[in-house]
């Protein structure tokens, strides 16, 4: 479904990733673990279409697309979700009527017709048990005045309404307490479905005791250092990061 | 040197006014530019105005003669030359155009993306329309309705000619001729304007719209308007359309008088969307107005405007809170963008006893434009008790453009209570990629989040009017977040 190819990518002059590649299929879970500044936001980043960073080498298809051609928008379009570390407000918008305005610009896209009123209702009711959003949280502004679960348990309720393929949780577990993540989880894994995919991007291995990953990839230095299975994450939590990322380098060397 | 070439003012002053004398005739129904006493006769006689509304004109100009015009404004433009404008013009019959294709395609693109029907569309740029139009028969049955409960809606020549004692005994009551200068020239040369007049405890069962008048004579340059809401009378008045209007005159120097009463509530909305220049600001229209209210015991004014067109707008919409218990309300969105000046707010005079006023403005500074507030609470020596709250947000678009914030209070009376609240604030990148990651458009982002600031006053606006409203705000600020 997703396929990076030797990317590299940097903001001002500052070069970021340097030659990451990573293939996730279908229904796939893979997450992304590696030391604070290896460049797993900007990965996030690059592929929702975030314009701040310049690709100056490499390649990313979408089931088969060149993403790299594709705006914010358009690869929303395609079903790429991306639930925010730091989810934005927005004062004065009410979160239904983002979501509303949100879902019917991408159907309008897509060419279909706009969700009726009464659809519309029942899938906010459905989205919203899921991550157990009260009514209050829903009609409120987006994101205002909301503490940080409130704001991670809001973008995977954004995240059910819009039933993204490629779904990538950047860092969705910091700031949580353990209900929270908890619930969050809980949203994530019922989501997860044969035809949808996720990245979990993450510092902490407490959220894939939560949200078990198929593949477990370490990011290191702009670039994917090491892969492994489950079980990898565990590994990581007993000796760190430091073995992997010297073992790297050696291999260099 | 003769005389000529030392005042050249005064040279083009004394052969214009030979001009004159040739240009009155039916055929040539324009005045050739320039102004002087007799330019005001002229009008005057072309409207068959009696003599005391000839002498207050004749006032008003030797008082405007003796005036400067203000400077104080935070707002930069090359000052109008005054004796090169034409004060009279009879409504233009304008060739009607065929049909829409004829119609500025830009015109035409922003109408459809308000919304506006094609009929309407029609009527607004001016295409003839070959069966009788729906606005028309609206307008007629309306003013059935209207009359039914003795109110006045007409326009201001009408009222000179039909009701000049009602005419005679507010016009100007409320902004005097020498208020300044501005409406000092509105006093000396207005061509028209709208009249309403609601009688005693009568609640005007609609929305009064210009929209229904203005299309009769066309816009006005110096436009006057009067609004009197008797005892315990309601009304609400809308002033301007959000089609955008392409104006060849430079210079718009408005007067709006509203008088309420006892008990009485005045709503006045305005969305202006007026012409505001090329991306340089050439040729965009000056939009200098002077619009006030005074209250009387209980009575009620409130102000809801939207303001996103002209190259310099200098516009306080005011109450004078005179009787006991009044109340005034200001709510306001300027939208400026490429190199747009605004210079807006209000003023709240408080007189009387438990007056209160409320002042919500929203500034958003697109492109190079300057947006300031400028705001004046006063609580006078007899205004017990009197409260105000004021809130002016600033929200920057760009890095290049400006928000200012000028609010002056002065208080008389130890038991006023006045609170002031103010913000700026840059709209987020980051907002509006999470819009776009969202899957709305970059129009769709900005739309939602300049409505959502926005919010406070666009909810004070009529239905039809705030629908209007959000687009308009959306369409004005297209690709702008740099």
């Amino acid at each position: 479904m997703l396929k990076i190819e030797n990317l590299h990518a940097r903001i001002g002059d500052t070069e970021i990733l340097k030659g990451l590649t990573l293939s996730l299929g279908t229904g796939e879970v893979h997450a992304i673990m590696g030391p604070n500044g290896s460049g797993k936001s900007t990965l996030a980043s690059i592929l929702a279409g975030r314009e701040d960073y310049e690709v100056t080498a490499g390649s990313i298809t979408f089931d088969g697309v060149d993403l790299l051609e594709l705006d914010a928008t358009e690869r929303a379009v395609a079903g790429i979700f991306l639930a925010f570390q730091y989810p934005v407000e927005i004062p004065g918008v009410s979160n239904i009527n983002f979501l509303r305005t949100a879902l019917n610009s991408i159907r309008e896209q897509r060419e279909e017709a706009p969700i009726s009123g009464k659809d519309f209702l029942a899938k906010v009711k459905a989205c919203a048990q899921l991550v157990e959003l009260d009514g209050k949280l829903r009609d409120r502004s987006v994101n205002e005045g909301f503490s940080g679960g409130e704001k991670k348990r809001n973008e995977v309720f954004q995240m059910a309404m819009l039933e993204p393929r490629l779904a990538v949780l950047d860092e969705t577990d910091s700031g949580l307490d353990i209900d929270a993540l908890r619930i969050v989880s809980h949203g994530v894994n019922s989501m997860r479905s044969a035809d949808r995919s996720f990245l979990v991007i993450t510092h902490y291995q407490r959220l894939l005791d939560h949200i078990v990953p198929d593949h477990v990839h370490v990011l290191a230095g702009g670039r994917i250092v090491h892969s492994g299975g489950k079980e990898l994450a565990l590994e990581l939590e007993e000796k760190g990061y430091d073995w992997i990322v010297d073992a790297q380098a050696t291999e260099q060397a | 040197m003769s005389a000529a070439e030392e005042n050249p003012l005064l040279d083009e002053f004394t052969r214009k006014e030979y001009e004159f004398g040739f240009t009155t005739d039916i055929d040539a129904d324009t005045l050739a530019p320039g102004l002087n006493e007799e330019v005001i006769r002229i009008i005057s006689k072309k409207k068959n105005e009696p003599e005391w509304m000839l002498n207050w004109r004749l006032e008003a100009f030797s008082v405007w003669q003796t005036m400067e015009e203000p400077e104080w404004a935070h707002v930069q433009y090359k000052k109008p030359d005054y004796q090169a404008i034409s004060y009279y013009s009879a409504p233009k019959s304008k060739a009607p155009l065929g049909s829409l294709d004829e119609v500025d395609p830009e015109l035409r693109a922003t109408m459809d993306k308000l919304g506006i029907s094609m009929e309407e569309q029609k009527r607004l740029s001016g295409v003839a329309v070959d069966f009788v139009m729906d606005s028309v028969s609206v307008a007629t049955s309306f003013k059935d309705k209207l009359a039914e409960l003795g109110i006045i809606f007409c326009s201001m020549s009408e009222a000179i000619q039909e009701h000049p004692e009602l005419v005679k005994q507010h016009l100007g009551t409320v902004v005097p001729v020498k208020d300044n200068f501005f409406s000092a020239l509105n006093a000396a040369v207005f061509t028209d304007g709208s009249f309403c007049y609601i009688p005693k405890g009568a609640r005007c069962p609609m929305e009064l719209s210009t929209y229904f008048r203005i299309n009769e004579a066309g816009t006005g340059q110096f436009e006057r308007t009067l609004v009197v809401a008797e005892a315990g009378s309601y009304v609400s008045y809308l002033e301007g359309c959000t089609a955008p209007q392409r104006d060849e005159n430079q210079l718009h120097a408005a007067v709006v008088e509203l008088i309420a009463k006892d008990d009485a509530e005045i709503k006045y909305s305005t969305v202006q969307n007026w012409y505001p220049g090329d991306a340089e600001g050439k040729g965009g229209v000056f939009n200098f107005v002077t619009k006030r209210g005074i209250c009387e015991a209980r009575a009620k004014i409130s102000w809801t405007q939207v303001e996103t067109g002209s190259a310099v707008t200098w516009k306080y919409p005011s109450c004078i809170l005179k009787g006991d218990g009044s109340v005034g309300e200001f709510y306001s969105v300027a939208v400026t963008n490429n190199a747009q000046q605004a210079d807006t707010g209000t003023k709240m005079i408080h007189l009387g006893a438990n007056t209160h006023s409320t002042i919500i403005s929203k500034g958003i500074s697109a492109g190079n434009s300057q947006n300031s507030y400028r705001g004046l609470v006063q609580i006078g020596p007899r205004a017990r008790n009197a409260r105000n709250f004021s809130q002016c947000d600033s929200l920057l678009m760009t890095d290049t453009s400006g928000a200012h914030t000028f609010p002056y209070i002065e208080t008389k009376n130890p038991t006023a209570h006045v609170e002031h609240e103010a913000t700026t604030s840059r709209i987020g990148e980051d907002q509006i990629f999470y819009c776009l990651q969202r899957g709305l458009t970059e129009e769709q982002a900005i739309g939602l989040i300049v409505n959502g600031y926005a919010k406070e006053v666009l909810n004070k606006l009529p239905m039809e009017f705030a629908v209007e409203a959000r687009k308009l705000l959306a369409i004005s600020l297209e690709g702008s977040v740099g």
